[in-house]
C-alpha cells in the first residue's frame, strides 16, 4: 500500500502503515543525530521546537550559508546516516515528545520496535547513499536550532514528495529487518548443506 | 603568459634522465596536486560505468518489488548527480589512494604523495566538502579531509606498465565499518573460509548499504590479507580473477550470498551483492587467513594514468 501524507502525522496515520508499505511525505521533517539527542536526553535540555506528530530524520547535512534562505542556510547535500547509534532515544522521543516516525537507514532494535507498538510510531527506511535524490526533495531549510552543534543541529527541513520511504518497522510490532535476518539465517543453513560445508 | 612555442616546449619537454632509461614526469607538483583534487571530487560525483551496468542488470533481474524500487532510486541518484554535478552520497569518506609505479618512469615519490594530499585538502576547502576525518582520541577535525596517516597511500611497483597508475577511493563509513579479519587454521580449510565470508555478509545485513561489492582477501599475513580484501573491491564489477579456481570461488560466493534474501538496503530481495572479488597471496604453513571488506552500492573510484611526458588519462 502507498501512503502520501502531510506532516504532522496523527497516531491513526501511523497505525495504518504496515511493514512493506511505501510512504511519501510533504511538510516538515526534523533533521537530527547523535549530538542533538545527547543534548536532549543526556544533558536534559528540552528541544527548542514542538516535535508532536513529528517525523525525524537521522542526518548531518552539508550546508552553505545563504543570505536569501529563511534559516540562513541552503542545503548542499542532505543524506541519511545509520540509525542504530541513535537507538536508545526512540522510546523517550515517542513517549515524552510525541514523535510519530523516524526516517533512517539500517533499522533500529527490538526495543525500539516495542516502543513503536506501544506509543504508535514507525521507522521509515530511506535508500542510503542516494543523497542527491534526498537533497532534491528538500525545498528549504526553514530553521536551525542549536546552531552551536553544527552540523548536528536540530534542522527544520521543508520537504516535498520526500521518499519513497519503506515502512520497515510498524506500529503493530512488525520489522522487515527481523524478518529478513530470520530468513537469511534459515537460508544460510541450506547454503551450507548445498556447498557441503558442515 | 608563455608564448605558443614556450607552451609546447613546456608540455613536451625533453625527458630528464635520472636513472638509466627513466624519464621524470615534468611539473609533477602541480600535476599531482590537481589530480588529487579532481580524483577525490569526481569519484564522489561520477559512478563507474561497470557499477551502473551492474545496478541496471540487478534492477532488471530483481523479483522483489520493494527491492526494484530501491534499485531504481539508486539509479536515479546517479542520474541526478550526473545532471547537477553534486555528490551522490553525503559521506565524503576516508580518502585512499592506490598507486602503482611502472617501468621507465621516475618521480619524486614523497613529493607526489604530498601533492596528492594537498589536492584532497583543496577539494575539501574549495568545493566545499564535509571533512569526515578526525583524530582517534580527541576526535579533532582539521576540516581538510586529512590528518595523521590520512589520506591513506598504498604504493607498489609493476613491470607490466610504463606509467604511474593512481586509483582514488573515497571510502564511506557505512561499508568500511563492515570489515573483518579471521586468522583461520589450515584444518578449517577452504570450507572455513567460505563459511566466514557467508556469515559475515549475513551479519552485516543492510548496514553496508547493499548491494555491495564484497572484497575478500585470502592468505598472506594479517595486514596483507586485509589489504587484499580492500584492493579486491577496486576491481571493475564483472571482471573475474585470472586464476580459474579463484574465479569459480567468486561466482559461487556471489550466488550464495544473493540467495540469502537480504536484498538492497537489507529490506529483502535477490540482490545483496553486485559481485564478490577475491584476491590471494601465499601464506605461512600454519596460517589460513581470510579478510572481508565491503564497498557500498556506489562502488566509488576514479583512476588516472600519468605518462613520462606528463600526459594524463582519466578513467575508472
Amino acid at each position: 500500500m502507498e501512503h502520501r501524507l502531510r506532516t504532522p502525522l496523527s497516531e491513526e496515520d501511523v497505525r495504518r502503515m504496515r511493514a512493506g508499505d511505501a510512504v511519501t511525505l510533504d511538510g516538515v521533517v526534523w533533521g537530527l543525530r547523535d549530538a542533538t539527542l545527547i543534548r536532549m536526553f543526556d544533558h536534559g535540555q528540552p528541544p527548542p521546537a514542538d516535535l508532536r506528530g513529528g517525523v525525524l530524520l537521522h542526518v548531518a547535512p552539508n550546508v552553505r550559508p545563504s543570505a536569501s534562505a529563511p534559516s540562513g542556510y541552503e542545503p548542499m547535500t542532505v543524506g541519511t546516516t545509520t540509525s542504530l547509534r541513535m537507538d536508545r532515544f526512540t522510546r523517550a522521543l515517542l513517549r515524552d515528545h510525541g514523535v510519530r516516525a523516524i526516517i533512517g537507514k539500517g533499522g533500529l532494535s527490538d526495543d525500539s520496535s516495542a516502543a513503536f507498538r506501544e506509543y504508535g510510531g514507525a521507522y521509515l527506511a530511506i535508500v542510503g547513499g542516494a543523497a542527491s535524490v534526498e537533497t532534491e526533495q528538500v525545498e528549504a531549510i526553514e530553521r536551525v536550532y542549536w546552531e552551536d552543534l553544527m552540523p548536528e543541529c536540530l534542522w527544520q527541513f521543508r520537504v516535498r514528495a520526500f521518499g519513497p520511504l519503506t515502512v520497515a518497522m510498524d506500529a503493530a510490532g512488525a520489522s522487515l529487518y527481523r524478518d529478513v535476518a530470520r530468513t537469511a539465517q534459515e537460508r544460510l543453513a541450506q547454503i551450507y548443506a548445498k556447498l557441503g560445508l558442515g | 603568459m608563455p608564448s605558443g612555442q614556450e607552451e609546447r616546449t613546456r608540455r613536451q619537454p625533453k625527458p630528464a634522465t635520472t636513472m638509466t632509461g627513466s624519464a621524470t614526469v615534468p611539473n609533477a607538483g602541480a600535476l599531482f596536486e590537481d589530480l588529487g583534487r579532481r580524483l577525490y571530487l569526481d569519484a564522489q560525483i561520477d559512478i563507474p560505468p561497470d557499477v551502473r551496468q551492474a545496478l541496471r542488470d540487478a534492477a532488471a533481474r530483481e523479483s522483489h518489488p520493494g527491492a526494484r524500487g530501491i534499485l531504481a532510486t539508486m539509479l536515479r541518484a546517479i542520474d541526478v548527480s550526473d545532471r547537477k554535478q553534486t555528490l551522490v552520497c553525503q559521506d565524503t569518506g576516508i580518502p585512499i589512494f592506490w598507486i602503482t609505479i611502472g617501468r621507465g618512469i621516475a618521480v619524486d615519490g614523497a613529493a607526489m604523495l604530498e601533492a596528492l594530499r594537498r589536492g584532497v585538502e583543496r577539494a575539501t576547502r574549495e568545493t566545499p566538502l564535509r571533512s569526515s576525518i578526525v583524530s582517534p582520541l580527541e576526535r579533532k577535525n582539521r576540516q581538510t579531509s586529512s590528518g595523521d596517516g590520512v589520506p591513506v597511500f598504498h604504493v607498489e611497483f609493476s613491470s607490466a606498465i610504463d606509467h604511474i597508475d593512481i586509483v582514488m577511493m573515497p571510502k564511506g563509513s557505512g561499508s568500511e565499518s563492515m570489515s573483518f579479519l579471521k586468522m583461520l587454521t589450515p584444518a578449517d580449510g577452504e570450507g572455513g573460509v567460505k563459511k566466514f565470508i557467508l556469515e559475515t555478509c549475513v551479519g552485516a545485513g543492510g548496514r553496508p548499504c547493499p548491494p555491495t561489492i564484497v572484497g575478500v582477501g585470502i592468505g598472506g599475513s594479517s595486514d596483507l590479507c586485509m589489504t587484499l580484501a580492500k584492493k579486491a573491491t577496486l576491481r571493475p564489477v564483472g571482471q573475474r580473477h585470472p586464476d580459474p579456481a579463484i574465479a569459480a570461488l567468486e561466482v559461487e560466493l556471489r550466488d550464495a550470498i544473493n540467495s540469502t534474501g537480504i536484498g538492497p538496503m537489507g529490506l529483502g530481495g535477490d540482490t545483496t551483492v553486485l559481485d564478490v572479488h577475491v584476491e590471494a597471496a601465499w601464506t605461512h604453513i600454519t596460517l589460513n587467513p581470510v579478510a572481508v571488506n565491503m564497498q557500498c552500492w556506489r562502488g566509488e573510484r576514479r583512476r588516472a594514468r600519468v605518462y613520462p611526458d606528463g600526459r594524463v588519462d582519466i578513467g575508472y
